[in-house]
């Protein structure tokens, strides 16, 4: 975990949101325990608790008693969702910010958003 | 979500200790709450040891109480078997071996695993026939850290344990402490200079600066607790001037400074207004905050408390 990036918690949960996201933690698939989160991440047991504790208050992971804690059933469909929604914030605005510092149009972005995407 | 506050292991109330003329600590009051790693940061002659040496009932304090467990630690045996104390440079009887210094540590600590401080002994490749005062400084830190680890006291203090070692060992250190607390966890302070190393170990975290507490808070909200932000040099005064300012510099027509914030809603305007915005680590919150009191500013070397510490230990 990067201790200049904000709150470690917050982290741990956007990375199991990351591998649910593309698939490497499937849905109803166990998700990993504090202990091990917390040694692999070289932090605090509590902090890895709370990053999971986030995915369960928001519905992402499930908790079984005494077994742990589960992807839950249609929690890469919710974050999908909720990833479009930031979209623009998070991405299209910086990108806006700096087309306008560079002084290139919405016209030339698209354009090389077409380019780009020929490309590949 | 928040989870209940767990009872406090440890608590001091308005504590005051006095060496001389010399105030090591003045008005400290804080608890350390079971089950958690808090690291006690400040600079040389902050007060850091005396804090330790006062939980562990090395000394009493001159006003104020300070409790663990229940009950005041000072000639308290029934208390003091559960604290264990790591003293920066620790002493053993002339004739002690390593061995025998762990076995004497064997016989204080109801909790104390032998397996574990074999193990630690064979991971840190430590002899365990030589005599621990032939031993380097790093060596000596390595006892230490056996003896701190394998105790498995309710209440573990370490006083700047890594002294002499290396990046490596002291990496065995946090791995093997992060490893064994998450499978039986306890109280854990631990005095160091180097937050950047252990800052994500930390659950929380108590600043104390000339023997007075100037932050004792969660680490995770102290991530979130500060940015800082760059921009044009107005700009960011104007930003500065409305928040609690910690900390800046300017050069040319751009500046940096670190400022204390209140949320996202700040962190918002901060870059509604064209500032880049970073989060702050401990490291450097830290620093800010501590150079920011008035006797930083005035002066840059602390007098006096440093030496008295190391007299009076």
């Amino acid at each position: 975990m990067n201790e200049d990036a904000g709150p470690i918690f917050r982290q741990v949960a956007a990375e199991i949101e990351n591998a649910i996201v593309d698939g490497s933690l499937a849905e109803e698939s166990q998700a990993p325990s504090s202990n091990e989160l917390a040694a692999f991440h070289r932090i605090n047991p509590a902090t890895a608790a709370k990053g999971l504790n986030q995915l369960v208050a928001d519905g992402v992971l499930t908790k079984r008693r005494g077994v742990g804690m589960f992807v839950a059933t249609g929690a890469r469909e919710q974050l999908l969702k909720r990833r479009r929604g930031e979209f623009a914030d998070q991405y299209v605005r910086p990108l806006m910010t700096e087309a306008q510092k560079l002084g290139i149009s919405a016209g030339e972005l698209a354009a090389m958003i077409d380019d780009w995407t020929n490309q590949r | 979500m928040t989870a209940p506050p767990t009872p406090a292991v440890a608590t001091l109330r308005d504590v005051t200790m006095r060496f001389r003329e010399h105030t090591a600590l003045e008005g400290v009051s804080t608890a350390f709450e079971q089950n958690t790693i808090t690291g006690l940061l400040g600079r040389n002659g902050a007060g850091k040891t005396t804090l330790m040496q006062l939980l562990s009932g090395h000394r009493v304090p001159t006003a104020g109480r300070v409790e663990v467990l229940g009950a005041g630690p000072y000639e308290n045996d029934r208390v003091l078997r559960h604290i264990c104390f790591i003293k920066e440079g620790q002493r053993y009887p002339d004739h002690f071996r390593v061995r025998d210094a762990l076995a004497a540590a064997a016989m204080v600590f109801p909790g104390w695993d032998g397996d574990l401080a074999a193990d630690l002994v064979a991971d840190f490749d430590l002899p365990a026939k030589r005599p621990v005062n032939k031993l380097s400084r790093g060596m000596n830190s390595m006892v230490g850290i056996v003896m701190g680890l394998a105790s498995r006291a309710p209440l573990t203090l370490f006083d700047e344990p890594y002294l002499g070692l290396d990046a490596v060992a002291r990496q065995m250190f946090y791995d093997r402490l992060l490893a064994d607390y998450a499978e039986h966890p306890r109280t854990i302070v631990l005095s160091t200079h180097l937050i950047e190393e252990i800052a994500s170990l930390l659950e929380r975290v108590l600043l104390i600066d000339r023997g007075r507490v100037l932050l004792d808070a969660d680490a995770e909200s102290l991530r979130d607790s500060a940015v800082t932000v760059t921009g044009p040099a107005e700009t960011v005064q104007t930003f500065a001037r409305q928040h609690d300012l910690l900390h800046t510099e300017t050069l040319g027509g751009s500046s940096r400074a670190v400022v204390r914030i209140s949320g996202a809603t700040d962190r918002r305007a901060a870059a509604a207004q064209g500032l880049a915005v970073e989060p702050t680590n401990l490291q450097q919150l830290v620093v800010a905050m501590t150079l920011q009191t008035p006797a930083a500013r005035g002066q840059h070397h602390p007098t006096g408390p440093a030496e008295l510490e190391e007299v009076s230990s």
